[in-house]
């Protein structure tokens, strides 16, 4: 039986860039802004890296494809950077890369970066990815706003609820992180919205409208780990540690049998069941501080709470309503705006929720900060409803 | 006996008022004027001579999914979409017949629907087996011309065979005459798009009304009957009163004469005399005969004696019920956009490469083409696209899966979204999860369908569409799409001229 992750590596350091609409800055200039203030963090030089581990998704849009863009970027000292990819879950996946590396010894400190730069394409909206040969002669020329989207009509479905009262609780979720995003600097979104101006804004795929969709963001993120007692000797106190590191990747049963009801994520039940385990979880809405999740569209949220344990089956449109996942809420969710307001450069965003949970823990989250929080949960999505990536992280302090 | 077995048809969905087509035009062709009554069928946009053939095929055909008696298929069109490729291989491919079907396309000349059907009836004759005559025509006309408003889109199958206990002769074919004569009354040059057509007053009085009536009388003489003999007579053409012109100098009786659906489709080329004919097989009597003609390049003419066995048969929708389900279209811009007459702003989501791997292509035919998906031969589990390993959680099997047809299955809505995103056609482009009955899950496109028409539990049934069309190479790929399960719904308002104004807003 394995003994998983927990406790076994902290965080050294973490750095974040600006997100948002960043015509002034090359991806490269947005790796070295989030690299410089991680090194500084942790307080080391760059020949104390051993590994590194580079997370990206369009390679045609931004930086191009394998290790090299970063090793370049950051000048890196020959150490092996291995490009990771799995759709919106990539950031995730060169974390739990550099973890595990160090937790296997494989080297003392390892980084993880992502980056995104999705405001070179020319157009709103993310660019369709390929998909190799096969697919595109069959499957629909879909984009991301409508493969979400049929959650809703789903959800809909199956738990009998009105249409416009599930549209209301969606234009909470943005509403609240919105409200988080106008306290965080470096979101890409900082204006707070009313539920009216939500309910009003143009439709993009059928019921979501402009404000359900997040923010397309150019911005990188990076961490630095390693093993707790490193990260002492190198001074550090209040060290955050992992306690769980959890993938669950769909295998084609949601998309092709009859079985998924359309209205959950398979993957993510899956993950935050293993990823409970791992941490030693026994009641997640009593034990998780905050979220940061997924919420690429507000119903994806909206759901997630389900799937997360949150929220009862069928009772997140009511929790969010009742301002559950609020900042003064039961379980607050996207303190730092979430996808929807901080933004989302693809490769950038697993890291991103990282160090909002390590700011947090470590109440350095200046305006925002919440009052003691103990155990932060990401939740980072790659893919679609119907087939996706899915990766439960859950970090805390040493010992919690 | 040999004969017409089955018959089938087809007609596009759209009806564009004509009026709101006179109306955009005024300005430039007053003299249309005239014309601002009724409707024409228009292709979607995602429909061409291929997937218009397909529908009028499976329309004749119905659900059964064993088609191996059909040993041929001819499909009859002057606009099919490849030169150089068998446009009838893919319609074989879609209808998933036997590979050793045989098949071939043909053409030139706006009565080549009538040849295909005398020539499969020789076949026949011969023994070669049951034949479907497909005829389809998706034409592109000229804005603010004559044509543009006069043509309609539309497709036509005959399933010719003789009788046996599978299938009985629902009209016996009797006679026959071909005139094959060089008379030019419109053209279009290899490559081109559109007919260049000389004077009307030319064509109907030294063309038609000269050439014609020797191929009726040709026909009636070898099938041994007299003009007065004849109940149902069809004669296609875009000039208005043609038809009772020639049954009164061939002798035909006035109530003979079959309306040409002008009011509502026009007149749709190569497939327009067989779309008739289906739809006169619909209420035709034991006894009574049927004399078709067609023109172009001379004429041809066949009559048929329709058989005791004519209730035995219905098509699964039939062309009376096509006709009332159509959907009224007041933007002129929409089918001129559909008919590729203006090329409207995609934006850069509109550039797209659309290359089709052809390798993958052949590799998956079935698949893409037929829809054909696996089922699993242990758990009955089906897998579309179809795959080595079964999805079955915690025990995937290997190498389980037999072929199992999903095109003819009724099917379910789980989850759809319309978005106005990326670039597409006809917006907002609604796709969505599809449960098909019996097994079987897809993500799909949805066509022919207006907003608001779809949701979760909506029973939707399978087309052949267009998936997409790569402009860079000149190529087109097909695939399947859902569109909601639709009752005969009541005719047009559009179609009474009264009502055009009001519609067109």
């Amino acid at each position: 039986m394995a003994s998983g992750i927990k406790d076994k590596v902290a965080i050294l350091g973490m750095g974040c860039s600006k997100f948002g609409e960043r015509w002034d800055a090359s991806p490269e200039d947005l790796m070295v802004e989030a690299y410089s203030e991680a090194m500084a963090d942790a307080g080391i030089s760059p020949d104390q890296l051993g590994a590194a581990w580079f997370s990206t998704h369009l390679s045609d849009v931004g930086t191009g494809r394998g290790g090299t863009p970063m090793a370049i970027a950051l000048r890196l000292p020959n150490i092996g950077v291995t490009r990771v990819e799995n759709f919106c879950a990539g950031g995730s996946e060169a974390i739990r890369a550099a973890v595990y590396a160090v937790a296997a010894g494989a080297c003392d400190i390892a980084l993880a970066l992502g980056v995104e730069k999705l405001k070179d394409t020319g157009y709103g909206g993310l660019p369709t990815g390929t998909v190799g040969t096969y697919i595109p002669q069959w499957y629909p020329n879909g984009v991301a706003p409508a493969n979400f989207a049929q959650l809703a009509s789903a959800y809909q479905a199956k738990h009998g609820i009105d249409a416009a009262l599930l549209k209301r609780a969606i234009a909470q979720v943005s509403v609240k992180s919105h409200a988080n995003g106008a306290k965080n600097p470096k979101a890409h979104l900082q204006k707070a919205v009313t539920e009216e101006q939500v309910l009003r804004a143009p439709m993009i795929a059928e019921p979501l409208g402009l404000f359900d969709c997040c923010g397309v963001s150019d911005g990188a993120a990076a961490v630095i780990v390693t093993t707790p007692d490193i990260a002492r000797g190198l001074g550090k106190r209040d060290l955050v540690t992992f306690k769980a590191l959890q993938v669950a990747v769909s295998n084609g049963w949601e998309m092709h049998s009859n079985a998924w009801d359309g209205s959950y994520f398979h993957t993510a039940r899956i993950a935050a069941k293993r990823a409970y385990a791992e941490a030693g979880i026994t009641d997640a809405r009593a034990q998780i501080s905050m979220t940061e999740v997924h919420d690429c569209f507000s119903v994806t949220e909206l759901v997630t709470m389900e799937d997360l344990g949150l929220s009862d089956e069928g009772a997140a449109v009511r929790d969010v309503l009742d301002g559950d996942f609020n900042a003064d809420g039961r379980n607050p969710c996207q303190i730092d705006g979430g996808l929807k307001c901080f933004g989302h450069p693809i490769g950038a965003s697993g890291i991103r929720m990282l160090y909002e949970m390590y700011l947090q823990l470590q109440g350095r989250a200046g305006a925002r900060q919440l009052r003691n929080p103990s155990m932060g949960l990401t939740h980072n999505l790659g893919g679609q409803p119907s087939q996706n990536v899915c990766a439960v992280s859950i970090v805390g302090h040493q010992g919690a | 006996m040999h004969g017409i077995i089955g018959y089938g048809g087809y007609v596009p969905r759209l009806r564009l008022q004509r009026a709101a087509v006179v109306q955009a035009n005024a300005w430039y062709a007053p003299q249309f004027k005239a014309k601002a009554k009724g409707t024409r069928a228009f292709a979607n946009w995602d429909e061409d001579s291929i997937t218009l053939a397909v529908a009028a095929a499976r329309d004749c055909l119905g659900t059964n999914e064993d088609r191996s008696r059909i040993r041929a298929v001819t499909l009859a069109s002057t606009t099919l979409p490849f030169a150089d490729r068998l446009n009838a291989a893919v319609v074989c491919e879609a209808l998933t017949l036997r590979d050793d079907v045989s098949a071939v396309d043909v053409g030139g000349s706006q009565r080549v629907g009538l040849t295909a059907v005398l020539d499969g009836l020789a076949r026949v004759r011969a023994g070669a087996g049951d034949t479907l005559v497909l005829a389809a025509d998706n034409r592109q006309t000229r804005p603010a011309s004559a044509q543009e408003l006069d043509y309609g889109d539309a497709a036509a199958a005959m399933l010719l065979g003789a009788d046996s206990p599978r299938a009985r002769v629902l009209a016996e074919a009797l006679g026959s005459g071909t005139l094959t004569v060089d008379f030019v009354d419109h053209f279009r040059m290899s490559g081109d798009d559109i007919d260049y057509h000389w004077e009307e007053r030319w064509v109907r009085d030294e063309g038609i009304s000269k050439l014609v009536p020797q191929a009726i009388t040709a026909a009636l003489k070898q099938a041994q009957i007299s003009a007065a003999q004849i109940d149902h007579f069809i004669f296609p053409s875009s000039f208005a009163k043609i038809d009772a012109q020639l049954a009164k100098g061939c002798g035909i009786r006035a109530d003979a004469v079959v309306d040409g659906l002008a009011e509502s489709v026009g007149e749709t080329g190569v497939p327009h005399a067989l779309l008739l004919l289906a739809q006169t097989l619909e209420r035709a009597q034991p006894g009574q005969h049927i004399l078709v003609a067609q023109f172009g390049s001379g004429a041809q003419a066949a009559v048929f004696r329709v058989t005791e066995h004519i209730n035995s048969f219905r098509p699964r929708c039939g062309v009376s019920a096509w006709l009332a389900r159509g959907a009224m279209e007041a933007s002129y811009t929409k089918f001129l956009s559909f008919k590729q007459q203006i090329r409207l702003e995609r934006g850069m989501r509109g550039e797209q490469d659309k290359k089709t791997a052809l390798s993958t292509a052949y590799r998956h035919r079935s698949t893409i083409l037929g829809l054909v998906a696996g089922k699993c031969s242990v758990t009955g589990s089906v897998h579309f696209p179809p795959s080595r390993l079964s999805y079955d959680q915690g025990a995937p099997l290997l190498d389980t899966q037999q072929p199992h047809k999903l095109a003819e299955r009724s099917a379910t809505v789980l989850s759809w979204s319309a978005e106005t995103l990326s670039f597409h056609m006809a917006p907002p482009h609604h796709y969505g999860q599809v449960d098909f009955d019996g097994g079987g899950r897809i993500l799909m496109d949805f066509t022919d369908l207006d907003v608001g028409e779809v949701q979760s539990g909506t029973k939707v049934e399978m087309v052949f569409r267009v998936k997409d069309i790569d402009e860079l190479r000149g190529f087109t790929r097909y695939f399947w799409k859902a569109t909601p399960v639709r009752a005969a719904a009541p005719a047009p308002a559009g179609t009474s001229p009264a009502a055009s104004p009001a519609t067109l807003g």
